[in-house]
């Protein structure tokens, strides 16, 4: 039972690799998919409106993130707000651009947005909050004002937390950008959601297709946080903790994620 | 913290009980019915067919679920035990159920089976309703189905659009073959994803009227025309919403599309099983679907947001296939 | 055959009370009404929430507990456990359709994949952090290690491990609004049987959202009495 499964799957896994490299007639004819050109394109589309969504839902959730952390307010709001914010059926949030701005770029990138906010203003939020209190005393103690305090010291300190929460969202959003077909937006998820046309291989090619670009942007992201954790931490992390988890150690109080 | 779970609490509680209460049967049939001869006579039970079960399935629109909710419950009058299986997906997905035996018959257009399981180009399917039928019955016969009788409405593709555009961005034009090209490729149609790929919707009207509008996929073509969104849309003669008076349909004159009459397709060794009532009571219960009906129909669904399984009821009530109440 | 004399199905009736429903709004009376339809999706995104989780725990913790022992498995189960998450969960519904078949079990399948990373990650994070003193302490008292795992590392662990069941459960409300496309149960499917229709998405949607807070809450619950110690500390 199992290895026919398994061989089966093996080859439609090779079935996946061919619709990516070669047109094929679709399954109700008339017409070529598949090929690099077609997958191409719709990969392209696929990272366009994630990087959208992205660099507006760090601009929005970054400096909220900062701004509360650094005044220690919010930590319950913050953290709820973002966690319940998950549960948000993308799909609803799409209906619900419909209503009012209809299909397009537009309400996809927006609905994903909502989408990148939570991890991102969370776990900003939390790395700014578990600076240590001694820096910050010895910070004040050395004459620093208020937002010297909060560039020079809180936003480096905190920058290995946040780009974790920067790989969350943008794992996050990868995924989910497969729906955007949806709402006319040609991503990677055209394939997938339309097996009708493309055919289980088409379903798979995709599949793989961004599969490769959410592992290649998560350890991308990985490789970044690693280079802008200060020498410092990654040497008081160390031993026990040296594996890069995109969760870095924190103290008990709060909870990145 | 416990002000806000006592809130959610309350929250939750009051909309159980609110769900409780409202159970009241919202018919909203008026009892007037139709004009002219009913077209069924009433469905007797059978004892013979009790002991007898089959699963009816259906597509995943509107449309499908209130036929297979008639077939369901013509049966049901019949004697027969029925299972339901509604909304399986799209054609391939329905078609896979039947072969695989997860189902024994549901509804499928003619010129969908042919074009989408038996491969046969857009082009080459007669545009004659009872031929198309009679190569779709014969086709599905070598699969060990049988097609029963065909309907007489037809659910076809359609260019809709609204009379506010019609007038002011088509010229008024009421044909396909009176748009002009270079006009339309500076427009756009919404259609369900699929269209786009198959011949006998988008790419039929660039090969057959050489009108190439932009492309916007949606499930919500209705909803592109109102916003703007799209001055066309690729729809289906039995849509409701076509009845609203807001929406127009642009003519196929040059016969584009192929007949997509419904015929309810079930397995053949099934058939035998469950004797002559089940294929008598599902060609007979066919009769009154007539394109208004069919609209009517849909529009309870689609716009009234009426259960399919309310309507259907409706419909073999107001036809004399089952009693009032019974 | 003849079809001349049909009769008609009764015309509708487009009175002013159905004018909200008719286009499409936000009808609070309709919701009233028909908000019994959307207790059975409820319960059922309920149930493959709350077995997706359990599952995805009993799984991702036990692996954990391996890797806390044997080290060096720490990796390649984050890799296996990561590459699963990488793949989107809509692609694995339509992926495992060949081998599960439509239905409840694909989309279980897909959503468990899912959590695994999340929550894999955060008991692991949580066990490490468990200062070495502590355990020293404990192994000094005689403990074996088998007792200092259940009886100090895993209780001063417990917030980190419980945040991350919250996370995996939260997230997995959202994405069982996507199991109707395997075929399986839920409220995605009532969002998109009327997906212009205001009331209904808003009802599915706002129900998937008030059932991610109370199942937030209820775990929120259990933290805060099974680490006692932590009140006490903030």
């Amino acid at each position: 039972m199992i290895v026919p499964t398994v061989l089966a799957f093996l080859g439609d896994f090779g079935e996946g690799l061919d619709f990516i490299f070669h047109e094929r007639e679709s399954v109700s004819g008339g017409v070529q998919v598949g090929g690099l050109g077609q997958v191409g394109g719709l990969a392209l589309t696929h990272v366009e409106v994630s990087a959208a969504a992205m660099a507006l839902g760090t601009a929005l959730a970054a400096p909220i993130g900062l701004y509360l952390g650094h005044k220690g307010r919010g930590q319950f709001i913050a953290t709820s707000i973002s966690n319940v914010g998950r549960a948000v059926p993308i799909l609803a949030l799409i209906a619900f651009f419909i209503a009012f701005i209809g299909v397009g770029f537009t309400n996809v990138a927006l609905a994903l947005t909502l989408l990148a906010i939570p991890p991102i203003l969370t776990n900003t939020y939390v790395g700014v909050r578990q600076v240590d209190r001694d820096v910050i005393d010895a910070a004040e103690g050395m004459g620093m004002s208020g937002s010297q305090i909060i560039w020079r010291v809180r936003l480096p300190l905190a920058l290995p937390t946040f780009f974790g929460g920067v790989r969350t969202s943008a794992v996050s959003v990868l995924a989910t950008a497969t729906i955007a077909p949806l709402a006319n937006v040609q991503t990677l998820g055209e394939p997938v959601l339309n097996p009708q046309t493309y055919g289980f291989p088409g379903t798979i090619g995709a599949s793989i297709v961004v599969a490769l670009i959410t592992l290649g942007t998560d350890a991308g992201l990985g490789v970044v946080q690693r280079l802008v954790t200060p020498k410092g931490i990654k040497l008081a992390q160390g031993g026990r903790n040296a594996k890069g988890f995109s969760i870095p150690l924190v103290r008990r109080r709060e909870q990145p994620t | 913290m416990r002000a806000l779970l006592a809130v959610l609490v309350s929250l939750v509680l009051a909309l159980a009980v609110s769900a409780c209460g409202s159970d009241d049967s919202d018919s909203k049939s008026s009892d007037s019915g139709g004009g002219g001869e009913k077209a069924g006579s009433e469905i007797k039970k059978n004892p013979a067919n009790s002991g007898k079960s089959l699963t009816v399935g259906s597509k995943n629109f509107t449309e499908q679920y209130i036929l297979g909710e008639i077939y369901v419950q013509a049966l049901q009058a019949a004697g027969y035990k029925v299972k339901k299986d509604l909304d399986l997906g799209s054609e391939q997905i329905a078609y896979k159920a039947l072969k695989g035996g997860q189902i024994d018959g549901y509804p499928e257009y003619t010129g969908t089976s042919l074009t989408s399981f038996f491969k046969i180009k857009t082009d080459a399917v007669p545009k004659d309703p009872d031929k198309a039928y009679q190569e779709a019955k014969a086709k599905y016969a070598k699969q060990g189905i049988t097609a029963l009788a065909r309907t007489k409405f037809e659910n076809t593709y359609k260019v809709g659009t609204t009379k506010d555009i019609q007038k002011d961005k088509l010229g008024g034009a009421t044909k396909l073959s009176e748009l002009k090209p270079d006009e339309v490729a500076k427009l756009k149609l919404a259609g369900f994803p699929e269209c786009r790929q198959r011949t006998d919707c988008y790419l039929g009207l660039q090969r057959n009227y050489k009108l190439k509008p932009e492309f916007v996929s949606t499930e919500q073509t209705y909803a592109a025309l109102d916003n703007g969104q799209a001055e066309l849309a690729a729809v289906f003669s039995t849509d409701g919403k076509l009845t609203s008076g807001k929406y127009t349909v642009i003519e196929d004159d040059k016969g584009l599309f192929p007949p997509y009459n419904i015929s309810f397709g079930i397995d053949t060794k099934k058939l035998k099983e469950l004797g002559p009532d089940a294929e008598k009571v599902i060609v007979d219960v066919q009769k009154g679907l007539t394109l208004k009906n069919m609209q009517n129909l849909n529009s309870r669904v689609d716009i009234d947001k009426d259960k399919p399984a309310e309507v259907a009821r409706l419909y073999l009530e107001s036809e004399g296939f089952v009693k009032k109440g019974s | 055959m003849v079809f001349d004399s049909l009769a008609q199905v009764p015309e509708r009736d487009t009175g002013a009370s159905d004018q909200c429903v008719a286009e499409d709004g936000f009808c609070p009376q309709w919701i009233v009404d028909n908000f019994g339809d959307y207790v059975q999706p409820l319960l059922d995104h309920t149930y493959l929430t709350v077995v997706t989780v359990v599952i995805g725990f009993a799984i991702a913790f036990s692996l954990a507990i391996l890797a806390h022992r044997q080290r060096w498995l720490t990796g390649p189960i984050i890799g296996f456990t990561g590459a699963l998450y990488t793949i989107p969960s809509i692609a694995a519904f339509f992926l495992l359709l060949p081998i599960t078949g439509r239905g409840n079990t694909t989309a279980l399948v897909a959503l468990v994949a899912y959590t695994l990373l999340i929550i894999f990650r955060n008991v692991t994070t949580g066990l490490r952090a468990v200062p070495a003193e502590t355990v020293d302490a404990a192994q000094g008292m005689g403990l074996t290690d088998r007792q200092v795992l259940w009886r100090v590392e895993l209780p001063l662990a417990l917030p980190e491990i419980l945040a991350g069941v919250r996370i995996a459960t939260t997230t997995t409300v959202g994405l069982v609004a996507l199991a109707y496309l395997a075929g399986g149960d839920g409220l995605g499917r009532q969002i998109d049987a009327q997906i212009t229709f205001k009331s209904n998405v808003a009802l599915a949607g706002g129900l998937c959202v008030l059932l991610a807070a109370v199942l937030d809450l209820i775990i929120l619950g259990v933290q805060r009495r099974a680490t006692p110690w932590m009140r006490a500390a903030s």
